[in-house]
């Protein structure tokens, strides 16, 4: 019946991880695509939309198999951490950024394209440098997208399940995340204990969810328009 | 005016149709229907544990070439086959990996009792790929202490019979709070064994069965488990209680007693009794 915090954490720091290495490698990816004219930008865009389309279990299959020790790519990840991906914190992270890639990228260039672009221009002839007007003018126009993005990537990874139970292992405090942990309950038919995590879960989401729509409502009155 | 009759002329045609296509459509509908009446199901349902995924296959190939009825199988741990079951899944027949998950669905009313059939005594050995250095074939669990070997794959033993059996190995063999730290866990044994195949576990318990499925062999080498190291896995089928088509699902059962399907299952590495 206890509810097993355990779990319950290592989801909440394997979420925080992904969404912040998301924002990280977002940001570029996210600007690339709403900036560039390169004329088969659509296909990075398709390979980032790619993991809503494909099921988890392929993402799984693929850190188990093609990032396995079988594989060259494997065995350099092996020769410079001394372990396989599988069954580890960092093998969760890894699949869990690919799996949640286009919930970050998606908003975020979403609302850098929306961004008017006289003022993009405005700032260039200003003398001011990309990397200046990105700061300056861009991301503080886009702040709403950039916490949808980032507020979607951490529920998804919180959410996450189809990965892990391929590639986990199921190792308590390592790998054991807390979808797991309910899915073990039911299987184990300790519905008492499934449904008191479920519970938990689904407030935590509910309260996690609502701070950030609410802070983006506030946002839009007086975040970027002075 | 008169494109406007034209229109109603076109309208009513449109509907003469469909009410033509409707008509004909009861019709083929009702003709099937009293088609199945007929006729006996040529198809059944089966949940079964994970070990049998090659040998039943082939058994039920034997089955719907004898009898022209087909075997629909889903293969888990039996524990999560039981929770499916206990949820009204719509399986006909229940092969589990033990005999406590079928005797739970009697007693909870899912399962029909009478029907309960032990059908053969399952094995557990220890796997290692088959380019391993390690020799598991006459060393046995003394590999396990090789350094080598980082992770060590089982089944869950909260919903799979042979993840129980591999725990209650590792205890009589003394070593288990010497490896729990490198265990891992597959959903099923089926799992399990993927996680040896594909080499990200070094070594794995899994069932017999696996180990000399044709897939596999060559895979690996393995150390079949001594019969005094765990609980025997003897394991049972039963006939579920809101089948459809419990003559059909009764009718399998009695060819798995037949000594065609003994052959099949003993192919596998099962035994047909303990």
């Amino acid at each position: 019946m206890a509810i097993d915090w355990q779990s319950f954490w290592l989801t909440l720091q394997l979420a925080i991880t992904v969404s912040l290495i998301l924002f990280v490698i977002g940001l570029p990816i996210a600007y690339w695509i709403a900036f560039s004219r390169w004329r088969w930008r659509f296909l990075v865009e398709t390979v980032v939309a790619l993991p809503i389309v494909l099921p988890p279990t392929v993402l799984g299959f693929y850190v188990l198999v093609a990032l396995g020790p079988r594989s060259p790519l494997g065995r350099l990840w092996i020769s410079l951490t001394g372990h396989t991906l599988a069954f580890t914190f960092s093998g969760l992270v890894i699949g869990s950024i690919l799996y949640s890639l286009p919930f970050a990228v998606q908003p975020f260039a979403a609302s850098f394209a929306g961004v008017d672009r006289k003022l993009v221009a405005a700032s260039a002839t200003l003398g001011a440098s990309p990397l200046r007007t990105f700061v300056r003018v861009i991301a503080p126009l886009s702040v709403p997208g950039l916490i949808a993005g980032t507020a979607l990537s951490f529920a998804h990874t919180m959410g996450e399940f189809g990965v892990v139970l391929m590639v986990g292992g199921n190792i308590p405090g390592i790998t054991r995340t807390v979808s797991i942990d309910i899915f073990d309950r039911v299987q184990a038919s300790d519905y008492a204990g499934a449904n008191a995590t479920a519970l938990l879960l689904l407030a935590f989401s509910f309260i996690v969810l609502a701070l950030v729509y609410g802070m983006n409502r506030k946002a839009w009155i007086i975040g970027p328009v002075k | 005016m008169t494109r406007f009759n034209r229109c109603k002329r076109i309208a009513s045609f449109g509907i003469l149709i469909s009410h033509a296509l409707l008509a004909g459509c009861i019709l083929l509908n009702a003709a099937s229907a009293t088609g199945q009446e007929n006729k006996i199901a040529r198809e059944i349902t089966v949940a079964a544990a994970a070990d049998l995924s090659t040998a039943l296959k082939e058994i039920g190939d034997l089955y719907e070439k004898k009898t022209g009825v087909k075997l629909k199988l889903s293969f888990g741990a039996s524990g999560a086959l039981t929770q499916q079951i206990q949820n009204d899944a719509p399986f006909d027949l229940f092969f589990s990996a033990d005999m406590d998950y079928p005797r739970q669905l009697i007693s909870s009313g899912a399962a029909d009792g009478s029907t309960l059939y032990q059908y053969a005594v399952g094995k557990l050995v220890l796997w290692v790929p088959a380019d391993s250095a390690l020799d598991v074939e006459h060393k046995g669990m003394d590999v396990l202490g090789d350094p080598s070997i980082k992770k060590i794959a089982i089944a869950n033993p909260q919903h799979a019979p042979y993840g129980r059996a591999a725990v209650a190995a590792l205890k009589h063999a003394g070593v288990y709070d010497r490896v729990s730290d490198r265990l891992v866990m597959g959903e099923s044994v089926s799992q399990a064994a993927q996680f040896v195949e594909s080499g990200n576990a070094q070594a794995g318990f899994v069932a017999l069965a696996h180990a000399v499925a044709p897939g596999m062999r060559g895979k690996g080498k393995y150390w079949q488990v001594p019969a005094e190291f765990y609980p025997p896995l003897t394991q049972g089928a039963v006939v579920l209680s809101h089948s459809q088509h419990k003559k059909e699902a009764e009718d399998f059962l009695e060819f798995i007693k037949t000594k065609e399907a003994g052959d099949v299952l003993q192919k596998y590495g099962f035994t047909l009794s303990s």
